[in-house]
């Protein structure tokens, strides 16, 4: 649709449109698009019979139960501290705030297979953390338990880095006007200040549930990695790609795919949803 | 107005303490366990020839990923900052579609590709070029998973600072690329280098993917955060954790470049690392 034909629009005045968008095509679709694509062609070479086997064996069932359920919970857990965190961090002041607000991102800047191999070594039945949980009777490296240890380690940020900019933006005179009406310290933040906050705090739980059911790096060191108990999808993946099982291991793969696209798209729809919020309120 | 005082230190009593249980204590863990067998033991695992090799190659991977990413990301923006076309959106989402991806799928996908099996495979062969289990499969996988970061810093800010400065440069006689190097890029300069920052740190980390295509041969295809993987699996933790410890520095670097360039532009501040889709961010 070139410009110049019509008009009504005006001449466009800067150069390099057809060279930028050309290469921005050309190399998404070169590393992305063209590579993802061979993940749905391969699988459909799979008859459905072949398919149903292994996307429903009772050992992807298992890990889909693991997968959701440490993730989700890992998630749920970030929500409730990431909202502490957050809160602290943007309404309070103390010692260190400035530290503590850059050592947010460090589950994003660590490389996973580092933080894998010190929470295994921490939460170790000799561990500095493991031995203080072992006369309890609670274990957690190469368990569940130690699986969602990690997940809740890598989803950290999403919650904190996604609820922080909005209570930031929050205006206080909407406390003020609150408080002037007679509703007491607790009321205020229940009815005023956190639905302000639920979109973000559900954007920011997606990002990380999204994150936890495709993690493999920290979780291959402190999950024990046996079927049916401590394996996650992305581990079951592995496993049938060690196995040289191409077809099984894609298979599964387009499984995890289509989770995140539907996930990618709650997040964009959670988006939409807060900026249509922010907007109401301050029209 | 505020909390009471108790309320107030209970809540950075908690943030503080989940903090310091998930970041601090597993940070101060990696230097701890790395020097467990004194500094002798740690730089002999440092100077050893496959540590060397190691970290060889993930600057080669990192060497080539970041600067073809860069040269994307510049790209992409101007298309999309400075121009009016339609699927923008869905061109946005698929920007951000390798950020939605397990690790372990983005390894895969190549396997598919370029594998024995695979559609290129036996060409490959034939012509006794090797991709998988080799260098360019290792750098295949670190550009697919970097590949959004310098784009999703830099479309939002060259949005938000629109065309007028360009135009009017161009009005008064420059050329586009006269326009470009003296208008746009001192105007990016900063979302640059942060992208190119935040871009590096999981290049030089990534663990999921390059696990797949490597196929760990020591000295060879062997990157940092593999290494890791070997000692710690090989019953060396302590030499694990000494190679760790240069992801560990390394991921603390990143976390005081990317305060200091948040410092210097105060707009880049927030969902640094969190993958919040760019088109909808709040304005």
């Amino acid at each position: 649709m070139p410009t110049r034909k019509t008009g009504t629009k005006k001449i466009r005045v800067l150069p390099g449109f057809r060279l930028t968008l050309g290469f921005t095509l050309f190399y998404l679709s070169l590393i992305v698009l063209i590579p993802l694509m061979a993940v749905f062609i391969k699988t459909s070479t799979l008859s459905w019979a072949q398919f149903s086997q292994t996307v429903f064996s009772p050992q992807a069932l298992a890990a889909y139960r693991l997968s959701f359920g440490a993730s989700f919970f890992a998630a749920l857990i970030n929500a409730v501290f990431g909202l502490i965190v957050a809160w602290v961090l943007v309404r309070y002041s103390f010692f260190g705030k400035k530290f503590v607000d850059a050592l947010v991102d460090l589950p994003f800047a660590l490389p996973t297979a580092v933080a894998g191999i010190t929470l295994a070594t921490l939460y170790a039945q000799n561990g500095w953390i493991g031995h203080l949980l072992a006369p309890l009777g609670i274990k957690v490296a190469y368990t569940q338990l130690g699986i969602f240890v990690a997940l809740t380690f890598i989803g950290l940020p999403f919650i904190v880095r996604t609820v922080q900019p909005v209570l930031e933006d929050f205006d206080p005179e909407l406390e003020d006007a609150a408080a002037s009406l007679g509703a007491s310290r607790w009321q205020i933040f229940w009815r005023v200040i956190f639905p302000t906050l639920t979109p973000a705090l559900l954007t920011g739980f997606a990002l990380a549930f999204a994150r936890a059911l495709g993690e493999y790096g920290s979780v291959v060191f402190i999950s024990s990695n046996i079927p049916m108990k401590t394996q996650i999808v992305p581990l079951l993946i592995m496993s049938e790609l060690d196995g040289f099982q191409y077809a099984k291991a894609t298979a599964l793969a387009v499984v995890m795919l289509v989770v995140s696209f539907l996930l990618l798209l709650a997040v964009n729809v959670l988006q939409w949803w807060s900026n249509r919020y922010n907007t109401n309120n301050l029209a | 107005m505020a909390e009471p005082p108790f309320v107030r230190r209970l809540l950075i009593g908690i943030a503080l303490a989940f903090m310091a249980l998930f970041l601090v204590i597993p940070l101060v863990s990696v230097f701890a366990e790395a020097l467990k067998q004194g500094f002798g033991f740690y730089f002999q695992t440092l100077r050893d020839p496959l540590t060397l090799s190691a970290i060889k190659l993930t600057l080669l991977a990192a060497g080539i990923s970041v600067p073809l990413n860069c040269v994307f990301g510049v790209a992409a923006a101007w298309a999309i900052a400075k121009f009016d076309f339609r699927g923008k959106n869905i061109l946005l989402t698929l920007i951000d579609l390798p950020f939605s991806i397990s690790p372990v799928i983005s390894g895969l996908i190549y396997v598919l590709i370029f594998g024995a099996q695979g559609w290129f495979g036996p060409w490959l062969i034939d012509h006794n070029i090797r991709i998988i289990f080799a260098v360019p499969g290792i750098v295949l996988a670190t550009i697919f998973v970097t590949f959004p970061f310098v784009a999703r810093e830099l479309i939002p800010l060259m949005q938000a600072q629109g065309r007028n400065e360009e135009e009017a440069a161009r009005v008064l006689g420059a050329s586009g690329w006269q326009t470009f190097w003296r208008v746009t890029i001192p105007n990016i300069k900063w979302g640059l280098l942060y992208g190119v920052i935040l871009c590096n740190a999981r290049a030089m980390g990534e663990f999921g993917a390059v696990s797949v295509v490597s196929g760990h041969i020591q000295g060879l295809t062997n990157t940092i955060p593999l290494h890791v993987q070997i000692l710690y699996e090989s019953n060396n933790s302590t030499g694990a954790f000494a190679v760790a410890s240069l992801l560990t520095f390394l991921a603390l670097v990143t976390l005081v470049l990317k305060t200091w360039v948040e410092h210097k532009n105060t707009a880049l501040r927030g969902t640094a690392f969190t993958p919040v889709p760019v088109g909808n961010k709040t304005a």
